[in-house]
């Protein structure tokens, strides 16, 4: 049997109190095979605004293997100074030797504000580094905003999504968050801009990756609902989980995926990858139908910039309409696949738009 | 004997709580309490062990004297045993406060019951939905944490090694760590089993063991519950989402209906924004 390795618990660490040298806003880059996600730059861009508000440096983070392109990536959408930690270690994310780069580069440079996509590993990560410093922690962020006295302003649903809280963290630094994907817009990728790179030497302790990564299996089937150009969304109204194949069938002849309210997940008719909402995933594709969904706040709130949005309702006072920029009060069991239907009909044939076309409403909201 | 430690927490039941559209305030009034459907999760897979390994199952659980029935619960389902922390002083804790009473509780269930092997918890809480305190937890006991568990594939006593698959948003990770380690589980790892009949006999008779401050003696009381909470909540509110002008098409008819639909979006920019034009 193996020699198990000597426990160090840390509760009642303290920690110290003087937080005037911290300065700058974090983000740290989350990347895959050198992949960034989205998420990523997204929070680069808003953490810019921040940054500028502050009139502090904006500074990325990027830990991985071979991943000097994503550092200078860093820096084409927005980052002012990126440090890099590059180690054949560092390949696949893992909790501990990640953790042990996020505490040097914080203890090091001192960010006031350290941000981080409330991914999988987003929280994990998060979740691990605040309660070292220790510091306070804000998941799910989908507002972020910074006030007069340098605090950060962290809004976040609660109350299962029916509230919307704003965090403070008065104490400690650096204040932390990690924040939702598709909320936030990218600054376009511009050459142009250039970061200072500083290198981060490797904190490797052969303890730390004890922890295997022996594989990662890429799923095909998973639905990507944040890049997604049309969601065809199903809610409670579906009646059961059967009717999703109707909508499936409606998203693949539009080239898009399949969502979900919260309702429908909490049934059980459909996975948690496809919800819809504030904590699931807040979505921006150009065209959104919804179906069968009624139109609570916090799936609303989750679509609300959806180019524009379709609702199929058989009650014409569900409160979906109020937000739909067209509406259809019917049987979506008949109109769903009549709808399919001519759609297929008209981007395989070729068929020019038949019937008057009527000039274009005030309703769309274009771009 | 493998020593595991479920985490659970009592919560509203959040499907159950609404919004007064008057005041804009939250009714709690009348809503059921039961036990984070993802700690049942970490529950049966810990059961599962101790139905092919044979081991001892120690629930532990934060909260008001109230708790004690959601803990009998995990004992009418098989749990040994179950300790419920319960003080005022731990009132208003966020995530960093709770892991820290959590964490020194799971010390001084070592302490009584022998070294933990594995703690599990549910992924998050329905009430915080964070998914901090987890990985808070095993930070302070200083064990390895495997968050986000779907599957557990193995486990192998003899090197003590444990084999989990983690779901990630773009596929599934199999990772392999050795023990003590920290499982976060989500929903798809099992299905949590029903209690027996026994089960709900020795529950009826069971006496959680509670435990208040002065349990602890080391206790440092600035990091527990609201004082011990660097997060605070400035403001809470419901948002608006913006309303727009609905234009309502013919529904009598589902293909004059569809067809309808199509003209409109045709005669906006969307057909060249998604490439169909």
């Amino acid at each position: 049997m193996a020699e198990e390795r000597k426990r160090k618990p840390m509760i009642g660490l303290q920690s110290d109190t003087d937080w005037s040298e911290y300065r700058g806003v974090m983000v740290v880059v989350e990347q895959r095979a050198g992949v960034a996600k989205a998420v990523s730059w997204q929070l680069l861009g808003e953490a810019r605004r921040l940054a500028d508000k502050l009139e502090s440096p904006l500074l990325a983070l990027v830990i991985g293997h071979q991943v000097q392109g994503l550092a200078r990536e860093a820096g084409y959408h927005g980052a002012d100074r990126v440090y890099i930690c590059d180690s054949p270690e560092l390949a696949s994310y893992r909790t501990r030797p990640y953790s042990r780069v996020c505490l040097y580069v914080i203890r090091e440079y001192k960010p006031e504000i350290v941000l981080m996509g409330a991914t999988y590993a987003g929280r994990d990560l998060a979740g691990a580094i605040a309660t070292h410093l220790p510091t306070g922690l804000t998941a799910d962020s989908t507002q972020l905003d910074v006030d007069d006295e340098r605090l950060l302003l962290a809004s976040r649903p609660a109350f299962s999504e029916k509230m919307l809280a704003t965090i403070l963290c008065k104490q400690f630094k650096p204040q932390m968050a990690t924040a939702r994907a598709g909320v936030f817009e990218a600054l376009p990728r511009d050459e142009a801009r250039s970061a200072e790179i500083v290198v981060v030497p490797p904190q490797i302790d052969p303890e730390d990756i004890s922890t295997q990564v022996l594989g990662f299996v890429e799923s095909l089937e998973r639905v990507n609902l944040e890049d997604a150009d049309v969601i065809v969304a199903g809610g409670r109204g579906l009646g059961g989980p059967g009717a999703f194949s109707l909508l499936k069938e409606l998203a693949d002849a539009l080239g898009g995926e399949v969502g979900a309210s919260r309702a429908a997940v909490d049934l059980g008719w459909i996975g948690h990858d496809h919800q819809v909402g504030q904590t699931g995933t807040t979505v921006r594709p150009k065209l959104y139908i919804a179906v069968g969904i009624s139109g609570a706040v916090q799936h609303v709130v989750g679509m609300q910039n959806s180019t524009y949005i379709v609702a199929i309702n058989k009650d014409s006072e569900a409160p979906i309409f109020r937000f739909a920029n067209y509406g259809i009060k019917g049987d979506l069991f008949q109109i769903v696949p009549a709808l399919a239907q001519a759609v297929r009909a008209r981007r395989s044939g070729g068929l020019s738009p038949e019937g008057v076309l009527e000039p274009m409403s005030a309703a769309g909201r274009g771009e | 004997m493998l020593h595991l430690v479920v985490c659970i927490k009592q919560v509203p039941d959040s499907r159950e709580i609404r919004i007064d559209p008057k005041t804009n305030t939250l009714v709690r009034l009348g809503v059921p309490a039961i036990i984070n459907y993802y700690d049942l999760h970490g529950l049966e897979e810990a059961l599962r062990l101790k139905d092919e390994f044979g081991a001892r199952v120690t629930v532990v659980s934060m909260g008001p004297p109230s708790a004690e029935k959601a803990l009998r619960q995990c004992v009418s389902m098989g749990a040994d045993e179950a300790v419920l922390v319960s003080d005022r002083a731990f009132a208003g804790a966020d995530t960093l406060a709770t892991s820290y009473v959590v964490a020194l509780t799971i010390q001084k269930v070592e302490e009584r019951w022998g070294t933990v092997d594995i703690v599990f918890c549910g992924k998050q809480t329905l009430d915080g939905d964070t998914g901090q305190v987890g990985p808070g937890v095993a930070c302070r006991l200083d064990i390895d944490q495997l968050t986000y568990v779907e599957k557990l594939e193995s486990l192998d006593l003899e090197t003590r090694e444990v084999t989990v698959h983690r779901h990630l948003e773009d596929g599934v990770e199999r990772v392999k760590a050795r023990l003590p380690v920290l499982i976060t589980a989500l929903a798809e790892l099992n299905r949590p089993r029903r209690a027996s009949l026994p089960g709900i006999l020795r529950a009826a008779r069971y006496q959680p063991i509670v435990w208040t401050t002065n349990d602890f003696p080391t206790i440092d009381r600035a990091k527990i519950g609201l004082r011990g909470s660097p997060t605070i909540v400035s403001k809470t509110w419901v948002p608006e989402p913006k309303q727009v002008q609905t234009e309502w098409l013919p529904s009598e008819d589902s293909a004059a209906a569809a067809t309808a639909l199509l003209d409109h979006l045709y005669s906006t920019d969307l057909p060249q924004k998604l490439g169909w034009a």
